[in-house]
């Protein structure tokens, strides 16, 4: 009986998963045994689950803990990236809300998918083995190819699924194989066994290719160059409230997931894995900077302007230090931050006759919508890492932390290529302000748009004066890492 | 009391600067010439007591500079040197101001050139009551400015812009000189203070100090510097191509500022720093040179002009050439009585151009004039009183100074006295020449203008004659009075401290036992020259052009200043504008420019379009990307990697 009770795994530390679980199918069942049209509601129920798992996640003040046989861990960092996600997500969820009424893709399965690709997210975020990443990876992976092609009518938003769907799958495929290269040389696919094995005599080949293909798979989910082409197609094609979910959540999963592999699994490798991701950091900003230039749709330069951001916040991993991973925290949450702004900017792009994501169709906004041309110009000043805003600190602590541990290329590619991507920040601003005015934008701007917009500005613009909070909270999340 | 001599103008020139608009025209006329008065009239009462009474000053205004060792008072220095150019520059430009209400009355700008005129007058009395060279500096470079806006004050004009910048980047060249000198004078002796200076100046005279690995002596090269100083505001020989344009501007000005005062603040210059001169040989030695072929050169310029002012202009420099020969040959007294006189006779002969110009309806040109002494009589007899002046003849004002000047020349000690002594004498005849020559053309013979202008002509108003007639008493009397004092018998007792001669010089004597020849000369070709203009002028009309066309490569060289300014053109401002031209367009367009921020952009818009070209949509591509990301990666660490 004894052995019985003891196998039983203990599910508190997996609260938040088990919620969001029941609570997608709760909604899932509520929405096709309602009545029509209860998509509305079902969105409603999704934002309150959000903010009780958010609530849960607050609430839990335990340390370390393991659980389902070690493959789950709960500590400061998942909790950290936790929160971040929802905060993703759920500003996802909220913009969707008035844009899917207008576009005709008002079906309940939307928020259940995001709910269910958030799942997805948290079990990537608190996986301590291979088999778990997989796990979470692939559901979180599954519910975005249905997403990106959510509005099935359109041609560019079926494109862009089945896009991200076939390549997800090749990058599935070698994430697959480098685990398996792991555990044939291992024989364990949990992270501190391994890390445990590789620690006593010369690392095999083998686990080298297989450390290489495990970050190709992730890379390919930030989407850090060369594993980043689908990300300007799918952005372009992919209805804009989920792009706005792309650029934000997942890629906080995914990075959370790489560096609990690189610090757990792989600490012994520092020295391989930090050259993978120099190199990957370093193809991303000058790609993502040099690419951006020449984009004149606006979805597509955040396309670039998102694979610029990861590379920036893989420089603090690349340093390989507890100070490289609190500046790859504090990094992710600017970024999120400033996303939500900028794409709720991009949303409200709307003429008489549909959407428009020309960076022309800007012009002439500064005199339409003072405030909102404000807001996103600040934006777009902390974007391009201006200070005193919230985006000059967030690359401030990652090239320090590249500086500290030596890597002085590194940072002073990571600057000039942030000069470089000014000036396609810039590039907005002066067309808001100094061109020749276009066509107004529809009015009124729906009230959640206008709530995230007023945060993400406020946050951007006033982070310096305190930021106490969550550099505290990175320090910690970033010390649960590296007991 | 001497406070408000040198602050009343810059309160005049407050005034009518900054609140020009709200008192108009008028209110700027009557603050700023009645402030220009008191100050005229107090600087005679300074003059009697100074100049009769002995009595010398030193008032202390505020600490300007103290930095370190380095010190400067605002301080005035009050001695007959100062004395003498208060009396000259207040009551000059007072004249000049009552002068300019008629002249200027149909101006639109008013206020502004009174504020001007004011400015400048400011800037000269600092610079003539300066107690070191600091504060004399700031008077130097004011009277620059002053010069400048005065000069360009019609910019509409294209002619006037252009001799404003003229006037101004010559000056740099001599003001170039006398920051060296001065600089030098810290460097050496470690003090910019007058009195300081001086009186480490004697310990110095034989030493020299190392600059780039040569020997230079000290003296001589503070000497040389501030001559050249003195030579670009006193258009000497070489930089003295700015004057004859700075014309341009309205002819009060001309009086005032290119005739009667800052142009003589050269001569001002070394007659102060005289304790300096004296103890460099050669550098007097080159004063005197400079001096003597300035007052050839220009005087022979000046035969073939045609344009009023120009003809006057000529004058001018050549009368200051003959100042710094004077001054070259240690007759420093001479040379300030001759600035003294000078001012009053050149004044009068400008501003009775003025009239003359005033008449004819803005028209210079004296060969359209002729034959107006019966219809403006009254500037007719001023012009002549000025011409008899400046001339020389008996017991005017001229006969005095520039006489004396000549037999200073031939007194003199240095290798250049006897090449001064030729210049001047031969200058003296060429000046009666081209004086009477203006005469005639001007107002004898049949008139050559138009009916139209003839038919305007008309004498000009009350308030631009009273300041003619002042002047003119001026020039007749001036030299009269004062020889005596200046250069005669009680020139000790008059100048007192205020010049310094070294043991061998005597010339203050030496200049009274020369020949009877030698004083006799000027006066006799004097004489010959005013025949010789009635001549070709009167006589013989058709001479003049006769002459012109058998000695035609005399006659261009002449009319074209002895093309000093083709050659300037030639060799500084053509390489000049070239070498601009190449950093402009050669360095910062294509180098700086090129290389830099449009290089940089254009390579950045290169890369872009090859990193968009990569995006081709094909989902095939997309894929071999990634496996290639992959092989490469593998690849590397199949082959070591980096450790």
């Amino acid at each position: 009986m004894e052995h019985v009770i003891t196998t039983l795994p203990a599910f508190g530390p997996a609260m938040p998963e088990i919620l969001l679980g029941i609570g997608a199918i709760v909604l899932l069942m509520f929405g096709a045994y309602g009545r029509e049209n209860e998509t509305r509601i079902v969105l409603i129920g999704a934002i309150i689950l959000f903010l009780v798992a958010a609530l849960v996640i607050l609430g839990d003040e335990a340390g370390r803990v393991e659980t389902f046989g070690g493959m789950f861990v709960s500590d400061a960092f998942t909790r950290f990236m936790k929160l971040l996600i929802l905060f993703g997500s759920g500003t996802a969820m909220m913009m969707s809300h008035s844009f899917i009424k207008q576009e005709g893709m008002e079906r309940f399965e939307f928020p259940v998918l995001m709910i269910l690709a958030t799942l997805g997210m948290f079990m990537m975020v608190s996986a301590n083995g291979l088999m778990a990443v997989y796990l979470g990876l692939e559901l979180q992976s599954l519910a975005l190819y249905v997403i990106a092609a959510f509005n099935r009518d359109n041609a560019r938003s079926s494109e862009a699924g089945l896009k991200y769907f076939v390549l997800g799958a090749l990058s599935s495929g070698m994430l697959l194989y480098g685990m398996s290269l792991v555990y044939g040389f291992t024989g364990t696919v949990a992270f501190e066994p391994i890390a445990n094995l590789l620690a006593n005599g010369e690392t095999p080949i083998g686990v080298v290719f297989g450390l290489v293909f495990i970050l190709a798979g992730l890379a390919f989910k930030i989407s850090a160059v060369p594993f980043h082409m689908w990300t300007p197609d799918v952005y372009e094609g992919a209805p804009t409230p989920v792009t706005a979910f792309f650029a934000g959540a997942p890629k906080v999963a995914a990075m959370a997931l790489i560096i609990r592999i690189l610090f757990t699994a792989f600490p012994t490798m520092l020295a391989e894995w930090q050259q993978i991701v120099v190199f990957v950091a370093i193809a991303s900003m000058v790609l993502g900077a040099f690419a951006a230039i020449g984009q004149n749709n606006i979805k597509r330069l955040m396309a670039y302007s998102s694979i610029a951001h990861m590379g920036f916040a893989m420089v603090g991993l690349a340093a390989g230090t507890e100070t490289g991973v609190r500046g790859v925290l504090i990094y992710l949450v600017i970024y999120v931050v400033m996303n939500a702004g900028v794409f709720c900017c991009i949303l409200l792009m709307r003429r008489k006759e549909g959407m428009v994501e020309s960076i022309d169709d800007l012009a002439g906004l500064s005199r339409n919508q003072p405030m909102i041309a404000f807001a996103l110009a600040m934006l777009m000043f902390s974007l391009a890492g201006v200070p005193p805003l919230a985006g000059f600190f967030g690359k401030f602590y990652v090239f320090m932390a590249a500086v500290q541990a030596g890597l002085w290329p590194l940072a002073i590619i990571g600057v000039l290529s942030s000069v470089v991507g000014a000036f396609y920040y810039l590039r907005i601003v002066k067309i808001m302000y100094f061109d020749e005015p276009a066509e107004a934008f529809v009015k009124p701007v729906p009230g959640e748009i206008n709530a995230i917009l007023t945060v993400s500005g406020i946050f951007t613009m006033f982070f310096f004066i305190y930021p106490a909070p969550l550099l505290v909270a990175a320090q910690y999340a970033a010390a649960a890492l590296t007991p | 009391m001497y406070s408000a001599i040198v602050f009343l103008p810059l309160l005049g020139f407050l005034t009518a600067g900054l609140f020009g608009r709200v008192i108009g025209a008028r209110g700027a006329q009557l603050v700023t010439s009645s402030f220009l008065v008191i100050s005229a009239l107090l600087s005679m009462i300074a003059f009697y007591k100074v100049g009769f009474g002995g009595e010398l000053t030193r008032v202390h205004v505020l600490t300007w500079i103290d930095s370190g060792t380095f010190e400067a008072d605002w301080r005035l220095r009050i001695d007959t040197l100062t004395a003498v150019m208060l009396v000259v520059v207040t009551s000059v430009s007072s004249l000049v101001h009552i002068y300019s209400i008629g002249y200027m009355s149909h101006d639109p700008h008013q206020p502004r050139f009174f504020a001007y005129l004011s400015l400048f007058t400011f800037a000269m009395l600092t610079l003539v009551t300066a107690d070191n060279f600091i504060q004399l500096f700031f008077g130097w470079e004011g009277v620059g400015l002053a010069s400048y806006l005065l000069i360009g004050f019609w910019y509409q004009k294209p002619s006037a812009n252009a001799a404003a910048i003229k006037a101004f980047v010559v000056n740099r060249v001599g003001d170039f000189g006398l920051i060296l000198g001065i600089a030098t004078i810290f460097f050496t002796i470690g003090s910019v203070d007058y009195d300081t200076v001086f009186a480490a100046i004697p310990a110095m005279a034989e030493k020299s100090f190392s600059f780039l690995g040569h020997e230079v002596p000290i003296v001589t090269t503070i000497s040389l510097l501030l001559f050249m100083g003195a030579m670009g505001k006193s258009a000497q020989f070489m930089l003295h191509t700015w004057l004859p344009d700075a014309m341009e501007g309205p002819t009060p000005v001309s009086a005032l500022i290119h005739a009667a005062t800052m142009v003589t603040a050269g001569v001002f210059l070394v007659a102060r720093c005289s304790p300096i001169f004296e103890f460099s040989p050669f550098a007097l030695t080159v004063v005197t040179f400079i001096g003597a072929t300035t007052a050839f050169f220009a005087a022979t310029v000046g035969l073939v002009q045609n344009d009023i002012k120009r003809v006057i202009a000529y004058s001018t420099c050549s009368q200051l050439g003959y100042m710094f020969a004077a001054l070259g040959v240690g007759a420093y007294e001479v040379a300030i009585f001759h600035l003294f006189t000078h001012a009053f006779f050149k004044a009068l002969l400008f501003l009775g151009s003025g009239s003359v110009i005033h008449a004819m309806g803005d028209e210079q040109d004296m060969r359209k004039m002729g034959g107006l002494y019966k219809m403006i009589p009254m500037t007719y007899v001023m012009m002549v009183i000025g011409t008899l002046a400046l001339t020389g003849f008996p017991f005017t004002a001229g006969y005095f100074s520039k006489d004396a000047i000549i037999e200073a020349t031939y007194a003199g000690h240095n290798a250049m006295h006897s090449y001064a002594f030729l210049m001047t004498t031969v200058a003296a005849f060429l000046t009666s020449f081209y004086s009477w020559r203006l005469i005639f053309m001007t107002f004898h013979g049949e008139t050559r203008a138009s009916s139209e202008t003839i038919s305007h002509v008309h004498e000009s108003p009350m308030v631009m004659m009273i300041p003619l007639v002042l002047l003119s008493v001026g020039a007749l009397l001036a030299g009269l009075i004062f020889a005596r004092f200046f250069i005669g018998d009680l020139h000790e007792a008059f100048w007192l401290e205020a010049i310094y001669r070294g043991a061998e010089n005597h010339i203050m004597h030496a200049m009274h036992e020369v020949p009877e020849w030698a004083a006799t000369l000027p006066t006799l070709l004097m004489a010959l020259g005013f025949g010789l203009a009635y001549l070709f002028y009167i006589s013989r009309p058709d001479l003049p052009r006769e002459l012109a066309r058998t000695q035609e490569p005399l006659y261009l060289f002449l009319l074209n200043k002895w093309y000093f300014d083709e050659i300037y053109n030639f060799i500084f401002v053509r390489p000049a504008f070239w070498i601009g031209r190449v950093l402009w367009k050669q360095g910062d367009g294509r180098i700086i420019d090129g290389m830099g921020p449009d290089g940089i952009s254009a390579r950045v818009l290169d890369i872009t379009r090859g990193v968009v070209r990569l995006q081709s949509g094909y989902l095939y591509h997309y894929a071999f990307a990634m496996l290639l990301g992959v092989a490469a990666l593998a690849t590397y660490f199949m082959l070591g990697g980096v450790h």
